[in-house]
């Protein structure tokens, strides 16, 4: 039974879809510039999976994210501030400068971390579920992202068997945005689906639009429900496009830029989200270039954030090596 | 005063560390059911029902399921079965375990123990005998301890247990069944990660060892003093950070130095040592540093072979008095 979606919600996912959206703009728009250092992924296109997953968690959820992570960290209810901070490499970022685009967390919110090594997040998502269930005994439900890249790591089968056979609170969000890199998919991976591979770890697998955020939300609903049931884990896959390439400069010369753009004409969730509203619920489109117009302001201010912000020092230099 | 194996003396620092803290568990492959391959773990599950967990034969979870659990806020230790299977979970020792706190800007808490059984045990061969403790000291961000005795064995747990930084915690397979004196809860001396402890008062040479090696150690003392030759004898305990103050002391009074392990002798984890005695206290050194270490292969299978990766006390002595 879907639950029903209020304006409110709806409002709300798309205010988050936007700053996701705008956040990610700026930061192409400043790397490229020269002001970001290191490499960047960009989650663009993708904005709904994100959003709809996080908006079915608590706070005190935790989510293991991927090095394309601004999105799940903004969902998760980050700072957009610090967030930016963190990706100049500036003392007032969430980490202190330290991690970056690539290894950005906030804990405060339950986002344990974007991961730089790909497929390096699921058997910590699983480990914290195991602790929260069978030593913390409380309901806390952990959340794992990854693409279709990462699903053919090794780590997956492991933290797979593992969360299903003790039915741990841990859902695995597959964002199968078809390409790993510069590979498309199809020519390393044989099942059609990804989520095909739940089943032989006797744990459902559930394929929705991930371009629609409110078919994201339900799967979610239903997964978390579960998990907080003790009736183990769920695997959502989430069907999307990676529009940008592998990192902003990719020269994206495995494929052509027209037909990215083609799928991203036709299912960019921004501006097909009026079309996917449940019943009952409706904007006008006043109020929905409203919202964007708020949520860019929001991160042009955070870009005045992090530009106003120091380096860190040399002092923090070796500070977080241990911390005994 | 009381006298209990290596073995006996870890389980008493666990069921201890379980009874302190509710939120510290245990898991491994065959540790439940089966107590531990060498008994290390037995009766500890009937005394901490639903936290000594038996997993599948999954490394990397067993190793990054330890990292999410510490992140969600339990205080895990996990079982290797062989020191020799770290590998197999090598990304979530070094990328992940060693790497959440500084890249996070101090957000994560790690207090995680890793337990290695290691060594030479009679025809292991080359995949079940080996000692790997030098990999890991060229690691920032995690500890690494290899106690020789049982009272070390049970204090050196207790401080890896209750830190909150991860700690490789090596055990020689041999060891476990030796007995020493251990004394009753209420006389320990809390042991503090990163000391080493002057065994053995000498003038002549300083020998320098940790764990197993410390039998060759102490037996070369023991050969040289017949011979009116006074070692001093250093158990290290602590790998990294290693307690280079009291090393370079020796080195000023006795003026030579020998080192021993039984691991691989290139690249050795005392080779750390050596280095920087030759950096910081060259000018107190009489004669070359002398270094005992397995030969640069694999580990045979014939005892007739792996008798000779071993080293010998004689080897020790003989060496030491061509230096004298």
């Amino acid at each position: 039974m879907p639950e029903s979606i209020t304006k409110e919600q709806a409002k709300k996912f798309y205010e988050t879809m936007c700053t996701i959206r705008c956040f990610e703009e700026s930061v192409k728009h400043d790397f490229l510039n020269g002001e970001i250092p290191g490499f960047v992924h960009l989650y663009i296109g993708e904005e709904a999976i994100g959003t709809g997953i996080c908006a079915a968690l608590r706070d005190t959820d935790l989510i293991e994210s991927t090095h394309r992570g601004h999105g799940h960290c903004i969902a998760k209810g980050a700072d957009v501030n610090r967030m930016m901070a963190e990706v100049f490499g500036k003392k007032d970022g969430l980490c202190h400068g330290k991690g970056g685009s690539m290894h950005i967390a906030d804990f405060s919110v339950g986002m344990l971390g974007a991961n730089g090594v790909v497929g390096g997040g699921y058997n910590l998502a699983t480990g914290a579920a195991l602790a929260n269930k069978m030593i913390l005994k409380n309901d806390t439900v952990s959340v794992v992202f990854f693409g279709d890249g990462a699903s053919n790591r090794g780590t997956f089968h492991e933290a797979a068997n593992v969360a299903a056979a003790w039915k741990l609170p841990v859902i695995f969000v597959n964002e199968m945005n078809c390409w790993a890199s510069t590979t498309p998919y199809r020519t390393t991976t044989a099942v059609e689906n990804i989520s095909d591979r739940a089943k032989g770890y006797n744990m459902p697998g559930v394929i929705v639009d991930g371009q629609n955020v409110f078919e994201v939300y339900q799967a979610a609903v239903e997964a978390v429900a579960r998990a907080r049931r003790g009736e183990g884990p769920t695997f959502i896959e989430a069907k999307t496009y990676r529009i940008e390439g592998h990192f902003v400069g990719d020269p994206e010369l495995y494929r052509k830029k027209e037909e990215t753009m083609e799928i991203f004409h036709r299912t960019d969730p921004l501006k097909i989200f009026p079309t996917q509203l449940p019943e009952g619920v409706e904007f006008t489109q006043e109020e929905l270039d409203q919202i964007l117009a708020g949520a860019r302001e929001k991160i042009k201010k955070a870009k005045e954030f992090a530009v106003a912000c120091e380096y860190p020092e040399e002092s923090e230099f070796l500070t977080d090596v241990y911390a005994d | 005063m009381r006298k209990i194996t290596f073995s006996e003396a870890t389980r008493e620092a666990m069921a201890e560390e379980m009874e302190k803290y509710p939120e510290c568990f245990v898991m491994g492959e065959d540790i439940a059911r089966q107590g531990g391959i060498f008994g290390q773990f037995k009766g500890l599950p009937a005394e901490f029902p639903g936290r000594v967990i038996d997993t599948p034969i999954s490394e990397t979870f067993i190793v990054g399921g330890g990292v999410g659990a510490a992140l969600a806020g339990a205080r895990p230790v996990v079982d290797m079965h062989f020191a020799d299977f770290i590998g197999v979970a090598m990304d979530e020792v070094f990328n992940q375990m060693a790497k959440v706190r500084y890249m996070f800007g101090g957000q994560a808490r790690i207090p995680l123990v890793l337990r290695a059984p290691d060594g030479l045990a009679g025809g292991g061969a080359a995949q079940h005998s080996q000692s790997v403790e030098s990999w890991f000291i060229h690691i920032p961000g995690i500890k690494v301890v290899a106690p020789s005795n049982p009272y070390d064995a049970k204090m050196v747990l207790k401080a890896a247990i209750e830190s909150d930084d991860p700690v490789l915690y090596f055990e020689n397979k041999v060891l476990y069944k030796e007995t020493g004196e251990v004394p009753e809860k209420e006389d320990e001396v809390p042991y503090e990660i990163g000391k080493a402890r002057v065994e053995r008062e000498g003038k002549d040479v300083t020998i320098v060892s940790y764990s197993i090696g410390m039998k060759n150690a102490r037996a070369a003392a023991d050969l040289l003093a017949k011979d009116g030759i006074q070692a001093e004898v250093i158990d290290l305990i602590t790998l990294s950070p290693w307690d280079k103050e009291t090393v370079i002391n020796s080195v000023k009074k006795t003026h030579r130095l020998c080192l021993v392990s039984e691991c691989v002798k290139q690249g050795g984890a005392l080779a750390e040592v050596a280095a920087v005695v030759a950096e910081e206290a060259l000018e107190y050194l009489d004669a070359p540093i002398l270094r005992y270490g397995a030969p640069f292969t694999p580990i045979p299978f014939a005892p007739t072979l792996e008798k000779l990766y071993r080293v010998y006390p004689e080897d020790l002595v003989k060496g030491i008095k061509g230096v004298l």
